[in-house]
């Protein structure tokens, strides 16, 4: 190679640097700004610039968005309506989980006639807008008197998550050899005997995609929360937007941005922990292979 | 018993196949079906026609949404793509640090919207956010008050989502990068075809499939987008950033519209089967060629 061709190849690779750390800035750039800005006082918000460090730590508005940051007339901060996603989101990612791994068992290994239909409309399933289940489902959630409750969300996100949950485990069971399966059979082992036994120690990798989508899921809904929820039952997404958007007082900027990283931090900490499962959780179904 | 350890399986299905034929299909047949009648604030039954939709394509802020819809629509995934693919393909140069960029690009997607639409409400309002910081670095002539102007509020929809989205299109095609033949591209590399031919000429080709894929996600994202302008914009100025999904909201729970609601519900679900539909077929199909 020349040294010109060099010099050019060095300038490349400087400037691909360049555009992939400004990228980086540019993802980081609110969550750096929702950051110093909660851990600022509100003068000094007022005064300073967007971008600054605070000058003084303030951990004030921390646990004022924790414990008393005003959504309308009700003064309590985020803490009920964290602990309501929590009540909502653990068993409603159980549940639809447990069924996932029981509905994707069948589909892939205990074929019969009209399964692959089922599937279609399963898949099918996945794909809707929920706006077209909000007016009925308000309906049936009253008629089974679970409207605007935590249970009644619970079962909501059961429902819908369940088409999600059937294919990711569906899509790994398949891989697992037919054999297996009818020579455990032959031996006189039963469905959930074969399940348990050979399935289920399989499952851990898909387990934990399947519970790390469905709670990044459900903990961020926001459209079954503010339709379905009532005043004691509303998830935290839905309590951070009437804390960001309450008229009453002074517009605290400081603790709508604590409230913000508070409500984000479960599935921020699910994605540093486990961001692995999480892209495979985002990809299945869509990158084939 | 012999007949129970038969139909097990079966068995296991059946609550499943009991809820999505109530729950999905059951609903939207309710949902199509109050469309057609003159249902407001309680639904009625006696069935009417097309009245509801002759309505719906008749009110401007319905019109408002659907052009916010494609204009929303069209530029996030446009961008959302061409971020994406750059990033993919320059996080594929043999980058250091690789892993700390790719977990950087994408954490945005575990957050919830409305989280992503408070903090960028906060950096574009015009008072204290950007322009004031940029106008404080002595540029005072410097304006970004999209945030506020009714013709250009739907762009800070974009921008926002576009921040939420871009880095996993950028999962999505750096793995497509990854698993192109390394034979091809070496014996490419021989012949002394230059990097940007190869990936112009083999490698973005074939990953064809990919970019339906990335399409088909950002699109469904794009129809079912309602959390992010709640937060960001909450519609306004006016109803200038209604899209959707906040005009079916508004219709069914504040303005006690059922037969509007319903019949903008079915207009977005027709949408996405629009798109979904020739996707899913083909996935669907069997196999042939393998």
């Amino acid at each position: 190679m020349t040294s010109k061709a060099v010099t050019s190849n060095t300038m490349l690779r400087w400037g691909l640097y360049a555009v992939l750390i400004l990228f980086a800035l540019f993802y980081l750039m609110p969550l750096f700004v929702m950051l110093t800005t909660s851990l600022k006082s509100l003068e000094e918000i007022r005064t300073g610039s967007l971008l600054s460090l605070p000058r003084e730590l303030t951990f004030a508005p921390w646990a004022e968005a924790w414990s008393s940051a005003c959504a309308g007339t009700q003064c309590q901060g985020l803490r009920p309506f964290f602990w309501n996603s929590v009540l909502m989101a653990v068993p409603a990612v159980a549940i639809s989980t447990i069924v996932g791994a029981l509905n994707g068992y069948v589909f892939a290994q205990w074929r019969f006639r009209g399964a692959n239909l089922f599937f279609a409309a399963i898949l099918f399933g996945c794909f809707i807008p929920f706006q077209v289940v909000l007016l009925p489902m308000a309906q049936m959630l009253g008629l089974m008197g679970i409207a605007g409750t935590i249970p009644g969300l619970i079962f909501v996100h059961v429902i819908y998550g369940i088409g999600f949950t059937t294919l990711f485990f569906r899509n790994y069971y398949v891989t697992i050899p037919q054999e297996l399966v009818r020579a455990a059979k032959v031996d006189g082992a039963g469905f959930f005997r074969i399940f348990f036994a050979i399935f289920l120690p399989l499952s851990l990798p898909i387990i934990t995609v399947s519970v790390i989508w469905q709670f990044t899921q459900i903990w961020n809904d926001f459209l079954f929360g503010v339709s379905f929820s009532g005043p004691g039952s509303q998830p935290v997404t839905v309590a951070l937007n009437n804390i960001v958007n309450s008229t009453t007082g002074v517009k605290a900027y400081n603790v709508d941005m604590a409230a913000a990283i508070i409500a984000a931090a479960p599935t921020l900490l699910v994605y540093v922990i486990a961001g692995k499962y999480f892209i495979r959780g985002l990809t299945a179904g869509s990158v084939k292979g | 018993m012999e007949w129970l350890e038969r139909n097990v399986p079966k068995l296991v299905l059946a609550p499943s196949f009991v809820a999505i034929l109530v729950f999905v299909y059951g609903f939207i047949a309710w949902t199509a079906w109050i469309s057609l009648t003159r249902s407001r604030l309680m639904p009625r039954y006696e069935f009417e026609g097309i009245g509801q939709y002759e309505r719906l394509f008749a009110a401007p802020r319905w019109d408002v949404a659907m052009d916010n819809l494609f204009i929303f629509g069209g530029l996030f995934i446009v961008i959302s793509m061409v971020i994406g693919l750059m990033l993919a393909i320059f996080l594929d140069q043999r980058i250091r640090a690789e892993g700390v960029l790719r977990t950087v690009y994408l954490y945005p997607m575990a957050l919830s919207l409305i989280v992503t639409g408070t903090a960028w409400k906060w950096i574009l309002n015009p008072g204290l956010g950007i322009q004031a910081t940029v106008r404080s670095w002595g540029f005072e002539n410097f304006t970004f008050d999209w945030l506020i102007r009714p013709e250009m509020a739907i762009y800070t929809i974009v921008l926002a989502a576009v921040w939420q989205a871009s880095g996993f299109v950028m999962a999505l095609f750096l793995a497509g990068l990854r698993s192109v033949d390394t034979e091809i591209i070496r014996a490419a590399q021989v012949d002394g075809i230059p990097t940007h031919r190869i990936y112009s000429a083999i490698i973005i080709p074939t990953m064809a499939p990919i970019f339906l894929s990335a399409f088909i996600v950002l699109a469904h994202l794009a129809i079912k987008a309602f959390d992010l302008v709640i937060a960001l914009t909450n519609g306004g100025p006016g109803y200038a950033t209604d899209l959707p999904a906040t005009y079916m909201y508004a219709m069914a729970f504040s303005r006690g519209d059922l037969g509007q609601a319903a019949a903008s519900a079915m207009v977005m679900m027709m949408v996405i089967f629009a798109i979904v539909v020739p996707y899913l077929y083909s996935e669907l199909r069997p196999r042939h060629d393998k």
